[in-house]
């Protein structure tokens, strides 16, 4: 997973999208998402309409984060929406495996929130399973603490964005 | 005009003005009260041979840097001195060193040889006892380790004063950091502990994080995310080899030390919900849990006896502090205040226990008490995290991250009393400094 080859598959998503905007359901999460499963993945191109089977949907249409109170791994009930959301998309595309990042925002030790992220992206992969998802599609667990934030400010406006756990989809569109 | 803050004590010594005395004259104690430095003269070291001049300058430069550095002494600058010291072995003009107001005076030769090697040798003088502190002290080494020939002339002055042994001929281990907050690239660098000497160990191709010398400062032993998932690996620094602890495993672990005897590392592996410590020896790589706890336990720290561990839990809610026996079990809580903690740190001299607090929005870094009495938060500020002790306990070095969009980390220094705090010279972002043992 360099970081070329998540470029590269951004430039090509964005070359995919056409410019007549019909995304409404992006909110302000950004084409990519929250999470966006690369850091910072922003195109800055107009989006477009998205292939529900394209991965650019699920990041952005189905959601591929959830969000995470301070201090804690607990499924909020709008994480958990999320989640079965993607549960349903995944089951749709069978042919996707996941991996599933956890983050912490920067308020804790950097140890200490390696555990802590690696909690809330375990959390993610066992309510997936439960709701219906193979074990197998999801072929990592990666916790990274608060070494890899999506929002800079030191403010609680952008903790609460780094609090998260990001369901990557592999496969297709040269994402590793 | 001698400072009630000092505690000097001025011995009627019989005897010749060059002879040794059995205790030093000029005495610092650094356990407290200390505020005002002792100013010190160090005129030029004498260069005696032609090719010497620029090593003779240049260690007396390391000298003073090591010193100052403590906030123990100033130096007062050479364009006050009234008299400059031309020859090594004649008493010094005392009168004139007490004119300048100078308490401690250090006189040095250097002398090189086509071979390569270097000699250095000094002196040490209580100028208001117009009496030495101490033999002269002679160090024969090979030319290019000059600095560290320094720092070892600097190590004799600061234990002669302060009692303590120095800590200036010693390395730092830590994470040095480029580029954007939210595209940070890490890479392990190596350095002397006043920053000289600076090396590189890995590329920033993955993160990497807070790594740790082995006693014997010839390995390292840290996280780093090279597969994908955060693992501990070993790294030898003269080799740069380095291996996965575990070997090739789907095993995640993470904040790893190692024992005082040097013979094993614990750590933590995260294994489904679920950090835990284990121990492993580094014979056999054979791994023993050493906590079952629901909880995260988290960056264990052995006591120099090597017999106890100290950690990190949330298993009673919040994050504390947490001692066990090194075999695990006789787990008790230290840490009573306010606050969540984390990365506790034995001190080597094993009384104390060094810790990051997160209390009120703010990080401290601060001390206690092996049995958690006299918590004392030594700094505060946006994020002041990961202490390390230097070899003789008298100082903590940590990394300082500033707020917002362009905070960045970078290693500070600060004395056990919290004062004298310092930026160490890195170049970039730095943070995670693991402070070596003096050298051998």
């Amino acid at each position: 997973m360099s970081r070329g080859e998540k470029v590269m598959g951004f430039s090509k998503l964005a070359l995919l999208l056409t410019a007549s905007l019909a995304l409404g359901a992006c909110g302000d999460k950004g084409i990519f998402g929250n999470g966006g499963g690369s850091g910072s993945g922003g195109s800055g191109e107009t989006p477009g309409t998205i292939e529900e089977s394209s991965i650019a949907y699920f990041n952005t249409t189905v959601g591929d984060t959830v969000l995470f109170p301070v201090d804690q791994a607990t499924l909020t009930d709008e994480a958990r929406a999320i989640l079965d959301a993607q549960v349903l998309w995944l089951n749709r595309h069978p042919e996707h495996t996941i991996v599933v990042e956890g983050h912490a925002d920067e308020q804790g030790t950097t140890e200490y929130n390696i555990a802590l992220s690696n909690r809330r992206a375990v959390a993610v992969k066992f309510y997936l399973i439960s709701q219906g998802l193979l074990e197998s599609r999801i072929t990592q667990v990666i916790p990274y603490g608060k070494a890899r934030p999506l929002a800079v400010c030191s403010n609680e406006s952008c903790w609460s964005k780094n609090r998260r756990a990001v369901t990557v989809v592999a496969g297709g569109m040269g994402s590793a | 005009m001698r400072s009630l803050k000092f505690l000097l004590t001025v011995l009627a010594l019989l005897g010749g003005p060059l002879m040794a005395q059995d205790r030093p004259t000029l005495e610092i104690d650094v356990t407290g009260g200390v505020v005002e430095a002792i100013p010190v003269a160090v005129p030029r070291f004498i260069a005696e041979n032609q090719g010497a001049e620029r090593l003779a300058s240049d260690i007396a430069e390391v000298v003073v840097a090591d010193l100052v550095s403590t906030g123990l002494f100033r130096e007062i600058p050479g364009t006050a001195y009234i008299s400059g010291v031309t020859n090594f072995n004649a008493a010094p003009v005392f009168a004139d060193w007490r004119a300048v107001n100078a308490q401690a005076l250090l006189t040095g030769a250097v002398s090189t040889s086509s071979d390569g090697r270097l000699v250095v040798k000094f002196r040490l003088f209580d100028v208001l006892a117009q009496l030495p502190i101490g033999e002269g002290v002679q160090y024969a080494g090979a030319a290019t380790g000059w600095r560290r020939m320094a720092h070892k002339v600097a190590d004799t002055i600061y234990s002669r004063i302060t009692g303590e042994t120095g800590y200036f001929d010693s390395r730092i281990v830590f994470v040095s950091e480029t580029g954007p907050k939210n595209d940070r690239r890490r890479r392990l660098a190596v350095m002397d502990y006043d920053g000289a000497n600076l090396r590189y160990l890995t590329d920033d191709s993955a993160i990497v994080l807070a790594p740790r010398f082995s006693p014997n400062t010839r390995d390292i032993i840290y996280t780093s995310y090279e597969t994908g998932l955060p693992q501990v690996f070993l790294m030898n620094l003269e080799s740069g080899r380095r291996s996965q602890l575990l070997g090739n495993t789907e095993n995640m672990s993470t904040a790893p030390r190692f024992s005082p005897d040097g013979a094993k590392v614990v750590m933590s592996i995260i294994d489904g919900t679920n950090t835990d410590i284990y121990q492993i020896d580094l014979n056999s790589r054979r791994s023993t849990r050493l906590t079952t706890d629901g909880g995260i336990d988290i960056t264990p720290s052995y006591s120099p006896d090597g017999s106890q561990i100290v950690f990190a839990s949330d298993r009673g809610g919040s994050q504390q502090l947490y001692i066990m026996s090194a075999t695990g079990g006789n787990v008790h809580r230290i840490s009573s205040g306010d606050g969540t903690y984390g990365t506790p740190v034995w001190s080597p001299r094993g009384d104390m226990i060094a810790f990051t607090k997160i209390k009120g929005g703010k990080f401290h870094i601060g001390v206690m008490r092996v049995d958690g009495t006299h918590e004392t938060l030594l700094t505060a500020s946006f994020i002041d995290e990961a202490p390390t002790w230097s070899p003789n306990g008298r100082v903590l070095m940590f990394f300082r991250e500033t707020a917002g969009a362009n905070g960045a980390p970078q290693i500070y220094s600060v004395d056990l009393t919290g004062r004298n705090l310092r930026r160490v010279n890195t170049p970039g972002f730095a943070s995670a400094p693991d402070w070596s043992g003096v050298l051998h």
